[in-house]
């Protein structure tokens, strides 16, 4: 392949500009690449550009005002709108629970169905049920296990365990045992998709590494730890930053299973109030573009302190 | 290469998040309901104009519906086609098709039922994207009751075609349809909170009536729940209702306030959601919160106040009609076990119950006005609407259908409620920034209920945001 391509691009100077081969193969590439560049700056770079646009405008969905340009002045409004802080708060504390909790149980369970057994087939497709359940589904699922009266876990934590002396209403408590509510809602769903990812990374390891390393003497923990962790760590980074960019915009858990209460707001409910319910688009805009720019923070740290180079 | 590839990903991922956070999927608040208010100046019987007010021999099987009485007038737009956004699911898509295939043997005008997006608020996003774009995509539309305002400038003006028929309906929801003296839409089907209550218990705790007044609903929730909790049910509780931050509550907040003599939280123009019986009326409520309701009851919506008054265990429950014909069902466990009654008062309030419901609206880009008027004429008259009574028990906007024998027969509760003020929700006030202020309502009033802030310090706060929105 490469030969004739050699060949065919290098043949004798008539007067005009010559190519080398990689010159040749990198224009080649260039050209192979230019339906996905069109495509990504249409899907994603002009809607980014237009959201920009709106962010600078006082702009309402579906209104005959007229719309102005108003500058900044959404941008300086942003930054002293304190709900705006509280609901970056909650996302970020939810993020931090959720991806903590299901990064731990997943590779857990990673490293359980990775090794053989009978039934690991049937195991490794059974855990993805609550995966492959549509997130509004479950979450209304949980919101009736939640309930205060007729809940299953009420049930359970009162009548069968004897935990607790009376019902609690998950839902309706006090801000943070409804943060952590959810948060389980969230893992429970979540956990499955992150040990598959995981899996998939652990099975790309060799294993004459560890056969070198039982010889050598290292004992499991060891293995784990200097092995298994280092090898995996390709998929835990693209694991992890999916899951915390996934976390981060968290809308239907919360829209369903706490409706719109102020308290426990996440960034991408304020903004769907703003742009959707309020038709603000201006104003909605504006948040839209703060949250592109947390994530691109959280992405930027991801791949600073976990070299996502070497990788 | 890889690590080019990598970030290519990347940035990918993040544009892709960024765009879901700018336009994630739209949820719903609960579907308003309208209805009516008192002395409606009756028609005798006859007819308005071409709409027959003769209520006789309207059946109730969903195969025979009323005859389309202005066939004749719309037959001069047979072979248009309108599209009519209807009912998705359940029976009233079912009648809905019915409806539209009626209309179109008589008429020759073709009529395309488009299931509407059942969640209330993605439809008005969706409708809110047609008249951005001006589509005439769609021609006659379900409109909730609190629409009106927002939407006004893009529906068809239907103040002097209408004039005779709008007189048939509630005046109050008319009104509210009524934006800067243009008729917006004609009603079509509403509700309103009313209290359910257990006719059973009320009895084997000695009462001989419901409730009244707000102490007395208060002191019966409170002996029947702690009387059913010794009995052994320790999850019975006394009164459930709407508390969740969604537009429910405001329905339910808006009951409280009237019928308390606290207002509308906004009257011509002034906020005045902020004044002492308005405290007053949420530290009550307040005070129900992990007493006479549950401690859920500010995570509760429609149905989950339903499943907890139709499994048994709940005394009282403020609801919309539509309980009641669930809950009157034969595996229900409280059939026949419970009745409806107006909503208690603090006098000198009012009872009150909050108007929700649907209206019918033409598009102002529809491009066959004329069928589509046509169209509304036949499917809001008071014939359909005491077929769509008898049938799907859907609640009449008509004085005079409301108290036909036999849609009372259909659905007993009307004769209850006849002394209900049916209060509508400040949309007409507020236009296109009512979602804005029944947010900044909702959620001031469930942080009080939640007890993260005094019932006074909300309403203070929720008073500064409403002056600073409609300012």
């Amino acid at each position: 392949m490469s030969q004739r391509v050699a060949t065919t691009s290098a043949p004798p100077s008539t007067g005009k500009r010559t190519l080398t081969l990689a010159q040749s193969q990198s224009r080649f590439a260039w050209i192979l690449l230019i339906p996905t560049i069109v495509v990504v700056l249409m899907v994603g770079l002009f809607p980014l550009a237009q959201t920009f646009y709106f962010s600078l405008t006082d702009a309402r969905l579906a209104s005959n005002r007229p719309v102005n340009f108003v500058g900044l002045e959404n941008y300086l409004y942003l930054l002293q709108d304190q709900q705006f802080f509280r609901t970056v708060g909650n996302t970020v504390f939810f993020t931090v629970v959720t991806v903590g909790f299901e990064f731990v149980l997943g590779l857990l369970i990673a490293l359980v169905i990775n090794s053989n057994f009978r039934g690991r087939g049937l195991m490794r497709t059974a855990i993805l049920i609550p995966w492959a359940i549509p997130t509004v589904v479950s979450a209304q699922m949980w919101k009736w296990m939640y309930h205060d009266i007729y809940g299953v876990i009420n049930d359970l934590l009162v009548n069968q365990f004897g935990i607790f002396n009376q019902n609690v209403a998950f839902l309706a408590t006090n801000t943070t045992v409804s943060l952590f509510a959810i948060a389980a809602v969230d893992i429970w769903k979540t956990t499955p998709f992150v040990a598959l990812l995981l899996l998939a990374g652990l099975q790309v390891i060799p294993s004459d590494v560890y056969e070198a390393a039982d010889v050598d003497g290292a004992n499991k923990l060891q293995q784990f730890f200097a092995i298994t962790l280092p090898l995996l760590m390709p998929a835990i980074l693209v694991t992890l930053i999916f899951r915390t960019l996934d976390s981060l915009r968290v809308f239907d858990v919360f829209y369903v299973m706490l409706g719109n209460r102020r308290d426990t707001q996440t960034m991408a409910i304020y903004a769907q109030q703003s742009l959707v319910n309020f038709s603000d688009l201006g104003y909605g805009s504006t948040i839209s573009i703060a949250i592109f720019l947390i994530i691109a923070l959280f992405v930027v740290v991801y791949v600073t302190f976990l070299k996502i180079e070497e990788a | 290469m890889r690590s080019t590839l990598m970030s290519m990903l990347l940035v990918m991922s993040m544009i892709l998040a960024a765009c879901g956070g700018a336009a994630p999927a739209p949820t719903a608040p609960p579907a308003a309901q309208p209805e009516a208010p008192a002395q409606p100046e009756a028609p005798a019987s006859g007819a308005v104009g071409v709409t027959p007010t003769d209520l006789t021999g309207i059946s109730s099987e969903i195969t025979d519906l009323p005859a389309v009485f202005n066939a004749e007038a719309a037959r001069q737009y047979a072979g248009t086609t309108l599209r009519f956004y209807g009912d998705a699911i359940g029976l009233g898509s079912d009648m809905d098709k019915a409806m539209a295939a009626k209309f179109s043997e008589e008429t020759g005008i073709n009529v395309v039922v488009l299931p509407r997006p059942q969640d209330a608020t993605e439809f008005y996003a969706q409708i809110q994207r047609f008249f951005q774009a001006q589509s005439t995509e769609t021609d006659v539309f379900m409109m909730d009751v609190i629409w009106p305002g927002a939407f006004a400038t893009h529906l068809y003006d239907v103040s002097d075609i209408f004039a005779a028929e709008a007189k048939l309906h509630y005046p109050n929801i008319v009104e509210n349809n009524t934006v800067d003296g243009k008729l917006t839409a004609l009603p079509w089907f509403g509700d309103f909170g009313m209290l359910f209550y257990r006719t059973d218990l009320l009895q084997e705790y000695g009462y001989n009536a419901p409730p009244t007044t707000w102490d007395e609903l208060e002191e019966i929730a409170k002996t029947v729940q702690e009387g059913e909790r010794a009995k052994g049910n320790p999850n019975f509780v006394g009164f459930v209702w709407q508390g969740a931050a969604y537009e429910g509550l405001t329905c339910n907040l808006l009951e409280w306030f009237y019928s308390q003599d606290a207002g509308t939280f906004l009257q011509d123009g002034t906020v005045t959601i902020n004044n002492p019986q308005a405290v007053a009326a949420l530290e009550r409520a307040a005070g129900w919160v992990g007493s006479i309701s549950p401690k859920g009851v500010v995570s509760y919506r429609e149905e989950d106040a339903r499943n907890v008054f139709q499994g048994g265990n709940a005394m009282f429950m403020r609801n919309w009609p539509y309980a009641y014909s669930a809950a009157d069902t034969d595996d229900s466990p409280i059939k026949d076990k419970f009745d409806v009654a107006p909503l208690p008062v603090t006098a000198p309030g009012q009872p009150a119950g909050t108007v929700g419901g649907w209206q019918l609206a033409i598009s102002n880009y529809s491009q066959n006005k004329g069928a589509a008027v046509e169209f509304v004429r036949y499917a809001t008259s008071p014939q359909m609407q005491k077929w769509r009574a008898l049938v799907g028990t859907f609640v009449p906007t008509i004085p005079i259908v409301s108290e036909d024998e036999e849609v009372i027969e259909a659905m007993p509760f009307l004769r209850n409620l006849s002394p209900v003020v049916r209060v509508t929700r400040p949309s007409r006030e507020t236009g296109e920034l009512y979602n804005e202020a029944s947010t900044i309502i909702f959620q001031s009033a469930n942080e009080a209920l939640l007890g993260s802030t005094s019932a006074a310090d909300a309403l203070a706060r929720a008073e500064q945001q409403l002056q600073r929105l409609i300012r």
